[in-house]
């Protein structure tokens, strides 16, 4: 199915006038271009019959969208309270240190972005970290190589 | 006392995300009940079972169903807050993960009493398992007929605490920026496509099955009679067996602490609990006596809020949780109402410099009059939920943020399980497109 048509898909679940179907559509055109380009949102724009803009205004509203370029895989390291009194900034420090790059950067390479993210709702089980939107738990500075090992692999 | 299972009932024996699972342990029996009354008598029954909204409010849900204007020519909403996002809460993930037919059969059922067709569960866009979980048990209900004429939407959010704000949502599943709208008018009159729209956090929704199985009496037994039923606590932090435990409501919070997760982790020593996740006044040890109910905790000075006990050991500097509390709200900030968006970032750059040691004791002062000019003078409760914490851990820790002053910097630094602590707002910020910008 093509872009434009998976997007009526998503406009038939919600009432005809609205623009409901604007953070689906968002979210579907960057799972399409890796990021929010230009590109990726004149083209929801287009098929939701929207000005680019106004999915523009939308986009730069949530943290999940990404208006520049981000690595294939992401890490979200949370650093919330729950997970940051049990250790995420020992966690952080960690992924800095195996990917050689500071939270908020990607590889060199592009492949991997990492990031420390604000309260992912898995506190009993600290420290979070999403990769690629799946959570790992538990996780501790001694088991950060091995899931940089995965991703790599 | 041991776990009593109610929403969560049958989860450790059953893989309840199968419907005939479900269906064995006498699942969707409530919703054939519910649908041999008429709406007027179910909205009864609920309103007897005095059944109060989880999501923190506390609100009475049956109130809140006769509240909706069932009369009106426009469709009816259910819309269910799954937005789950405040700091310390994981309970409503445990229900869509472990139960979600149970949820779907009190979707079902609500939307019965209130004559709606049209039911949203906006899913916070992070719970990406449980949004996969959801959507495959709904269709499993819609494959066997049990949804009758009622259409089930799974709405994914996209990563913004406000929108679990219940205004902020009904905007943002309009498609646009999740910013509160002023009230009156409200949600039952005129909410979703400004159509009336009762909203219910997930487990609110999830007991309402429960009701129509005991009856409205049996239910209200149970628990304390101001808040009957059981809650499902979230306990994170510094204890030995952290985690989701569902309990009597009025049970009390040392059993919690120490009893169901073990008491304080490496045998130290409790210095606060934040019992309604991150946004609630913080309790001394000696107050963690009181029964968790939304009465007994409003009458010490918090609230019930999200049922989430956040536990600190006496390693922590109350001054660097303060500061990476309201860093969390600054970020959240929708940016409508200058007093929050303003007075949050004022107020990270306060306890900044105290933690820095810069501060003064004027400081301290001028922290709390930020605090006072947010407070009520503010669309949503955000403003307010970057308040409560800090103005509670200056009043109640006030010599640490004094030390602070007179020390010239942190006295628990190299020290405290916060230092260095590192914010998403700390990071680069994420720039527009650059030269491809569109504005």
């Amino acid at each position: 199915m093509s872009f434009y048509d998976e997007v009526q898909e998503l406009r038939g679940r919600y009432p005809e006038d609205s623009r409901s179907a604007v953070l689906p559509a968002l979210r579907l055109a960057q799972e399409k271009h890796g990021w929010l380009s230009r590109e990726a949102l004149e083209e929801t724009a287009d098929a939701l019959e929207v000005t680019p803009a106004f999915c523009y205004s939308v986009a730069t509203f949530y943290d999940m969208l990404h208006l520049e370029p981000v690595g294939r895989h992401t890490i979200d390291v949370c650093t919330n309270l729950p997970c940051a009194l049990c250790g995420a900034q020992s966690v952080v420090e960690a992924f800095e240190s195996e990917l050689g790059i500071r939270a908020g950067e990607t590889t060199a390479d592009g492949e991997i972005t990492l990031r420390a993210v604000e309260c992912l709702g898995g506190c009993g089980y600290a420290t979070v970290v999403a990769v690629d939107d799946r959570y790992r738990q538990h996780v501790t500075a001694e088991t950060v190589p091995e899931i940089v090992g995965e991703i790599d692999g | 006392m041991a776990e009593h299972k109610v929403l969560l009932a049958g989860t450790d024996e059953h893989d309840l995300t199968q419907l005939a699972e479900y269906r064995a342990i006498g699942g969707y029996r409530g919703v054939e009940k519910a649908r041999a009354m008429t709406p007027d008598e179910l909205i009864d029954e609920l309103q007897r079972a005095t059944l109060r909204g989880r999501g923190g409010a506390g609100f009475p849900m049956g109130r809140k169903a006769s509240l909706i204007d069932r009369k009106s020519a426009k469709p009816k909403y259910l819309v269910v807050n799954a937005d789950e996002s405040e700091p310390g809460a994981f309970k409503d993930r445990e229900v869509m993960a472990r139960a979600p037919h149970r949820l779907i059969e009190g979707c079902l059922i609500s939307a019965h009493a209130i004559e709606s067709r049209d039911v949203f569960i906006y899913i916070r866009g992070e719970y990406l398992t449980e949004y996969e979980i959801l959507t495959a048990a709904v269709e499993q209900a819609r494959e066997a007929g049990i949804l009758g004429d009622v259409q089930i939407t799974v709405h994914r959010g996209a990563g913004a605490y406000i929108c679990g704000e219940e205004t902020a949502m009904l905007e943002s599943l309009e498609g646009k920026r999740g910013q509160p709208r002023p009230r009156p008018p409200f949600p039952p009159i005129q909410g979703l496509y400004m159509a009336p729209t009762q909203i219910n956090n997930v487990c609110t929704i999830a007991t309402v099955p429960v009701i129509l199985e005991l009856g409205a009496e049996e239910f209200a037994k149970t628990g304390v009679p101001s808040s009957p039923g059981t809650a499902i606590f979230s306990i994170s932090g510094n204890v030995v067996r952290p985690g989701n435990y569902e309990l009597d409501l009025g049970t009390p919070m040392r059993e919690l602490i120490y009893e169901h997760a073990g008491g304080v982790a490496g045998g130290r020593e409790l210095k606060a609990v934040v019992p309604g996740g991150s946004s609630v006044p913080a309790l001394t040890p000696d107050q963690i006596d009181v029964p968790l109910d939304y009465d007994s905790l409003g009458a010490i000075g918090t609230f019930f809020g999200a049922a989430s006990l956040i536990v600190v050991d006496d390693r922590c500097c109350m001054v660097q949780l303060a500061l990476r509390s309201t860093k969390f709200y600054m970020h959240e900030s929708c940016g409508k109402c200058t007093p929050c968006r303003v007075g949050t970032r004022w107020m990270v750059q306060i306890l900044e410099s105290i933690e820095n040691g810069t501060a003064t004791h004027a400081d301290l002062d001028l922290l709390d009059n930020i605090g006072d000019n947010i407070l009520g003078k503010v669309l949503c409760a955000l403003g307010e939920f970057a308040v409560y914490p800090v103005a509670s851990y200056l009043h109640k820790w006030r010599d640490e943020f004094v030390a602070h002053i007179e020390q010239g910097g942190c006295p628990f630094h190299g020290s405290s399980s916060l230092d260095g602590i590192l914010a998403p707002s700390d990071q680069h910020a994420q720039t527009p497109v650059g030269e491809e910008a569109l504005v």
